[in-house]
This record gives C-alpha cells, structure tokens and sequence, in this order.
C-alpha cells in the first residue's frame, strides 16, 4: 500500500497539531455555497435567453440584454459554478490525501472574497457592454482595446492574482508531500493546477496583445479546449478516483489503466485545440493534426470509463443506495456518449453539417451540465453532511434533484441534437434563413421546458442543502478509512 | 511517474508546452509563408471612410454632427472601433459567426471563403469568427443591405424579418429612428465587414 493511502488511512484523527483541523471546513462550505449561488444564477441567465428564441424575452433595456444573459450565462457556470465547486473539493480531497494542510486559512479567505468580487466584476462589467472577445474567457481585461488605459475593473488582472494564490495554496501541500507515491488523484489536481495557470495566461494574453486574426483564432481554440480539458476534466477525475473508491469501499480496478488514462490525457488532449475552428483560414495540416489526436482521445477515454464500471462490478446495489454513485455514473455515462460524439464531430464529414448549429450546443450542456455539474452534485451529495455535521432534510427532494437533472438534460440533448441536424441540412440546402429559424422553433420551445426542469431539479438540491443546515440532524460518523490504493 | 516534480513538469509544463508549439507557435509561423500577412492598423483601415458612412452623415446631418462630428478618416476609425466594441460587448458575435467555409455551399449563401490574410489586422483582434449561427455570417455583409435597412432591423428585426430571432436594439436610436452615436457606429462596422476580402492574394 503507497504511503499516499496510508496517508489518508489516518483520517479518523482529522484533527492534528494545535488542535486544528487538517481540513479547513469553513472554506469548503464557503466555496460550495458560493458554487451554488453562481449555478442559480447562470441557470436563470441561461433560461432568460432560451426565452429569446420564443419572442418571449422579458426585458428591453441595453443593460439586461439577450447577449449579455448570455455571457452571463456561460461565465457564471465556467467560473462561477464549475471553479468554486472543484476549489471547494480540492480543499476537501488534497490535504486528505497528502496528510499536509493547505498553506493558509487567512489565504484561503482572500481567495474565496477575491473570486467572488471577480463574478461580481465579471457580471457587472458584461452587463456594461465590457466584455472582451475571447469565448470563454470574456471576463473584462479592464483596458480599453489596444491601450492600456483601463475602462473597468482589470478582472483578467484579478483572476491572474486569485488563481495564483490559489495554486500556491493548493500547491503547498503537495509540495511538501513530494516524497510521497501520489494517488491518482493528485496527479491530475498537480498537473491540472499547472495546466490553469499556463492556458489562462496564454488564452487571455497571446490573442488580445500579440497574434491576431488566425493565429489567434488557433490560440483562442486552444484555451476554449484547454480550459475544459486541462482543467475542468482533470479536477473532475480527480474527483471520481477518490471519492468512487472511498464510498464504494473498494479500490479502482485497474492501476494501470489509471497511468494510461493519465498520460495519454496530458499528452493527447491539449493537442486537440484547433477542433473548434475547423475548415477556417487555419493551416490544413493542423487542423489535421488536432482531428486525429481528438479522435485518440476516445481510446483514452475508454480505458477511463472502462475501469469505473469494473470497479463498480460487483457493487452495484450502490448505484440504488447512494446517490452520489448515482450521479458519478450517470455522469460517466454522458461523458462516455460526449467523447464518443467528440470522435465523429470532429472530422470534416461531420463539422460540415453541424458546426454552427445547435448540435453544438446540445454537445456542450451534455459534458457541462450532464457530466461535470453531475460529479460536483455527487460530491456535494456526499460532502453537505461532512461539512455540516447535519444529516440530509429530505431524501425526497435529493431524488428529485437527481431524476429532474437527468430527465432534463436527456430531453436537452436530444431536443437540440436533432434541431442541429435539421439546421444544418437547411443551410446546406440553402433553404431561406426564416425556414431555418421556423424549423428549429419548435425544439427551442423544447429547450426551455428542459431548461425549467433543470432549474426545478437545482432549487430542490440548493432548498434542501439549506433546510439541512438549518433544520438537519446532527450527524457525526466516524469517517470510514478509505482503501485507495490497488497496489 | 507519480512523484510531484515528474507531474509538476512533465505532464504540467511539458505536455502543455508541446501543444503550444505544435497548435500555436507553428501555425502562426507558417501562416506567413503561404500569404502576404502584413498587419494593417486602424489608421490603414479606416484611411478612406467607407460610402456608407459618408452617406450616413448625408441622411441625418444634425445627429451625425453630433456624435462624430465631420466624416473623415478620425471619425471613421472612431465608428468603427466603437462599433467593433458593441458588436463585442452585445455578444452579436455569439450568434453571428465571421468566417466562410468552403464547405456546404456557403460560397453561394455568403460569398468567397474567407482566407487568413483578411483577418490580419487591427478589427481581428481578437478575432471575432464566433462558434454559433443563429444567424447567417456576417463576414460579407458590406453593401447586402442598405443602411435604411439596417436602422429599420435594429429597430425591429422582426417587422424585417418575421420569424427572427434577432433582439431589438432601439436603444441605440431615437424615438424616431434617427440613430444615435452608437447606432451609427454599429452600422458603419456592419458596412466594414468583407472590405478585406482579397487583401494580400495576388
Ligand atoms: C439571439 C441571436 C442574435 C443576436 C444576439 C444578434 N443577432 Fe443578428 N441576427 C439573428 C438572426 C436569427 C438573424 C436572421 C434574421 C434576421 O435577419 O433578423 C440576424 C440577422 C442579422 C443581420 C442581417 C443579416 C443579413 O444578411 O440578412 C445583421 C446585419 C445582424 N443580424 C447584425 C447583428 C448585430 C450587429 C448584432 C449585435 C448588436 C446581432 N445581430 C445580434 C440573431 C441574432
Ligand atoms: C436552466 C438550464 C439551462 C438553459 C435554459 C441553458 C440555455 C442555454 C442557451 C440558450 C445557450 C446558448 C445557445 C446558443 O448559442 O444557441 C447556452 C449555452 C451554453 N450553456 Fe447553457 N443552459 C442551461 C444550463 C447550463 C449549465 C448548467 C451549464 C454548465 C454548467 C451550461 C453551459 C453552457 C455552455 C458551455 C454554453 C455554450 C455553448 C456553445 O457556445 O456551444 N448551461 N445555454
């Protein structure tokens, strides 16, 4: 057994030196709450501007305009929701598993305040037409284009600064755990750490001030790609290779294929960029590259999917009793039906036909919302109690949360890969782009009802999270030793 | 391989640093030797203003005056600037893609495939391709339609066009539909866009 499980066998005694505790709870719960604040507010963002598609919108001012909920809508779920949930689970899984703790608590609560005025920054500044043209990264730089005469709050400047500190933060404990065998999970939280700071740098730096035009274009795929996959992914499989094994009480299936899986991500993926301008002013040859390691991605993802469900032969019964395994495989399930559509998207066969159209963004919400919003629920599921002290309020309402946000992002992901289908052939067919919009109508009517679930399902899951504060049992198990390790 | 400096530089820093060679440093290289890439700034750009703009200033002398003052090059890189920053900041560009495919008979939809060099200059940067068409390319749309048409679409996509989907944008004009500053900037950056078409090919 690595002395990395060993480690974390230690965990009944959470409690170390001076009384302090290895985790600091307080920015667990912080940035969980937080996390979920930001995904109400980007669901409401994103439902809003669904309703634009309907003639439904319900504002007319220059402020609360359609485009801005838009931005709203994705920065909030990339920075707000997706960023404060894996810093709230990392806080929770690293010192845990390198027996180290963070650098500071007083660090910590700067961080937390600093991420929470750049969402405010972020969302104030978009609502003021300060957007920059980055997708994905257009949290205002602050400087008027091409000068350096500031027009808003510098949030590129501030993020720059917050996740600095946050990776030293994080990168502390690791560091000085560095005589230890890691766990797979700290091999994706190290190397995704890195992969934060270099793709932010790169993404918001390299297009504004240096290239533009096409070579920045090839730089803009690569941080929209690199975000996702050199952050988002290795946080979320950070995530899974502990907490699976912890509450399944057994270890991954394979070590192996852990190291595979690990490799050929940090090697394979990042190479990848280019897909999301493909058949654009671009070199061919490099759009070619990226085609061909995008569709080897599919074979590492497999090996990844395939040692989850071995792992979970044999337990099955866990998929009933706990809902984090619940939402972590169902989740694994879309990631799996996302990646695998990644491998045919990919190639100019079928980029003719749906790149530009709702196929997209159908692809999008299923790893978004389908995979990676699933693990955090699963985390958060089985983190609320810990955190809290408190027992769940409701069983009920946990299960709605889950069975609205599968249903929902079923029908989503459906509902708009056909009206992606369906534009994109009349676009070939040059068919008038009113019929376009005619046909794809009845399926935006289909998107908001699934959004409305979605949002349904999340008002159950943030009601009961706080009626479980409020109004929970006390709860305090022992916390189970954890059998990490398959070597 | 599962220690922190192997993580920390190979899979960190390394991987990382191979993709940005292969995906970005590369192209950008070699963009260069298959066109002529020379960078245009704005004082290039807007050094003729555009008909559309001086008729701009022709239909509504007073509120032209007003915000830009004389139509001349100064103001037209004004225009333009301010309308890229709205088209930006409005988040057009997430329902409006700026690039032609040479796929899909988008040549007869849109005009000529876009090429690399067009998109080198200073309205490119960043570059404003888009992911998303909700509604058609924009990258030719110089001269497709009349400024009265445009001041009578933002006023009201849908009295144009019945079925769009395109949000109004009266704010930027008067009661009566006389533009205001930025109004006539988004237009005269809807009339730019394609003035590049063809630059650097011989
Ligand atoms: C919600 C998506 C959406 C947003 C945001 C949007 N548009 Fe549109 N736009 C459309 C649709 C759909 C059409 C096609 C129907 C029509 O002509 O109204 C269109 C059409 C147009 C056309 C006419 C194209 C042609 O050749 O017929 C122009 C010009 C245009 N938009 C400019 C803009 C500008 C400038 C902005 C930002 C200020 C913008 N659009 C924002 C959806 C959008
Ligand atoms: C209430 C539920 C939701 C609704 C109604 C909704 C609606 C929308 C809409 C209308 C768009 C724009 C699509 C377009 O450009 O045509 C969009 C884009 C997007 N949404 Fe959502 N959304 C919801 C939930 C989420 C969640 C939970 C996430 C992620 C955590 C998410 C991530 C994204 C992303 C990444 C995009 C960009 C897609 C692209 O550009 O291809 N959405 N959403």
């Amino acid at each position: 057994m690595s002395s990395a499980a060993l480690a974390t066998n230690d965990l009944p005694d959470l409690t170390r030196t001076e009384g302090r505790s290895l985790v600091e709870y307080g920015l667990v719960r912080a940035h969980i709450a937080a996390a979920g604040v930001a995904l109400a507010i980007s669901m409401t963002a994103g439902f809003l501007y669904s309703l634009q598609f309907l003639g439904w919108f319900p504002f007319a001012d220059e402020y609360l305009s359609p485009g801005h909920l838009r931005l709203v809508h994705t920065n909030l779920a990339a920075y707000g929701w997706l960023v404060n949930g894996f810093t709230a689970m990392t806080y929770y899984v690293i010192p845990r598993l390198t027996g180290q703790r963070v650098w500071s608590a007083k660090i910590g609560w700067l961080i937390f305040w600093v991420w929470q005025f750049i969402l405010v920054a972020t969302v104030s500044g978009f609502l003021m037409n300060k957007a920059q043209a980055i997708e994905w990264g257009e949290t205002p730089t602050g400087f008027r284009p091409g000068t350096f005469e500031l027009n808003w709050i510098p949030v590129d400047l501030l993020v720059v600064i917050g996740a600095v500190l946050l990776i030293v933060q994080l990168m502390v404990p690791l560091y000085r755990a560095r005589d230890q065998k890691f766990y797979v999970t700290l091999w994706y939280f190290t190397a995704g750490l890195v992969w934060l700071a270099l793709t932010y740098l790169m993404g918001n730096v390299i297009p504004e001030w240096v290239l533009p035009g096409a070579a920045g274009a090839a730089t803009t795929g690569l941080f929209i790609h690199d975000l996702v996959g050199l952050y988002v992914t290795p946080m979320g499989w950070g995530l899974m290779y502990f907490f699976v094994p912890l509450i399944l009480q057994k270890p991954i299936w394979s070590h192996s294929l852990s190291v595979i899986g690990f490799w050929a991500l940090a090697f394979f993926y990042p190479l990848g960029g280019v897909h999301h301008f493909l058949l654009s002013p671009i070199p061919d040859y490099v759009e070619f590259g990226a085609i061909t390691t995008t569709i080897a991605i599919e074979v590492v993802v497999t090996t990844v999917v395939v040692n989850f469900f071995m792992t979970l032969k044999g337990k099955t019964s866990a998929l009933r009793d706990s809902f984090a395994i619940r939402w972590f495989y169902v989740g694994a399930v879309m990631y799996f039906i996302t990646c695998l559509q990644c491998s045919f998207q990919v190639t100019w066969t079928f980029q003719k036909i749906i790149h530009f159209t709702d196929w997209v963004v159908a692809h999008a919400h299923l790893i978004m919302f389908g995979t990676f919003t699933f693990w955090l629920f699963g985390t958060i599921d089985w983190l609320w109690p810990r955190v809290t002290k408190r027992k769940w309020y409701s069983r009920n309402l946990r299960a709605w949360h889950f069975w609205l946000s599968t249903m929902a992002i079923v029908i989503m992901f459906v509902d708009l890969t056909i009206a992606g289908l369906i534009a994109g052939f009349m676009q070939r067919e040059l068919n008038p782009w009113n019929d376009i919009l005619d046909a794809s109508l009845p399926f935006w009517w289909v998107r908001t009802f699934s959004g409305a679930m979605m949002i349904a399902g999340l008002f159950c899951g943030l009601y009961n999270m706080y009626m479980t504060c409020r109004h929970g049992e006390p709860y305090d198990e022992t916390e189970s030793l954890i059998p990490l390790s398959a070597d | 391989m599962e220690r922190f400096p192997t993580l920390f530089f190979v899979a960190g820093v390394g991987c990382f640093a191979v993709a940005f060679l292969l995906s970005l440093v590369l192209p950008a290289m070699t963009l260069g030797n298959y066109h002529d890439m020379e960078y245009r700034t704005m004082e290039q750009l807007a050094a003729v203003p555009s008909h559309e703009f001086l008729e701009l200033e022709r239909v509504y002398p007073e509120a032209f005056e007003e915000a830009f003052g004389a139509a001349d090059s100064a103001s037209y890189a004004e225009a333009l600037q301010l309308g890229r920053d709205l088209y930006v900041g409005q988040a057009c560009w997430h329902c409006h893609s700026q690039y032609v495919r040479e796929v899909a008979n988008e040549a007869q939809r849109f005009g000529a495939p876009s090429r690399a060099q067009e998109y080198q200059n200073a309205l490119n940067q960043p570059h404003l391709w888009g992911t998303r068409r909700v509604g058609p390319d924009l990258s030719r749309e110089k001269g497709v339609h009349t400024n009265d048409w445009h001041v009578a679409h933002f006023l009201s996509p849908k009295n144009i066009v019945p079925s769009s989907v395109m949000p109004s944008y009266a704010y930027w004009f008067e009661a009566d539909g006389t533009p205001k500053r930025d109004g006539f900037s988004i237009i005269t950056y809807i009339q730019w866009l394609g003035t590049e078409e063809g630059r650097g090919e011989e």
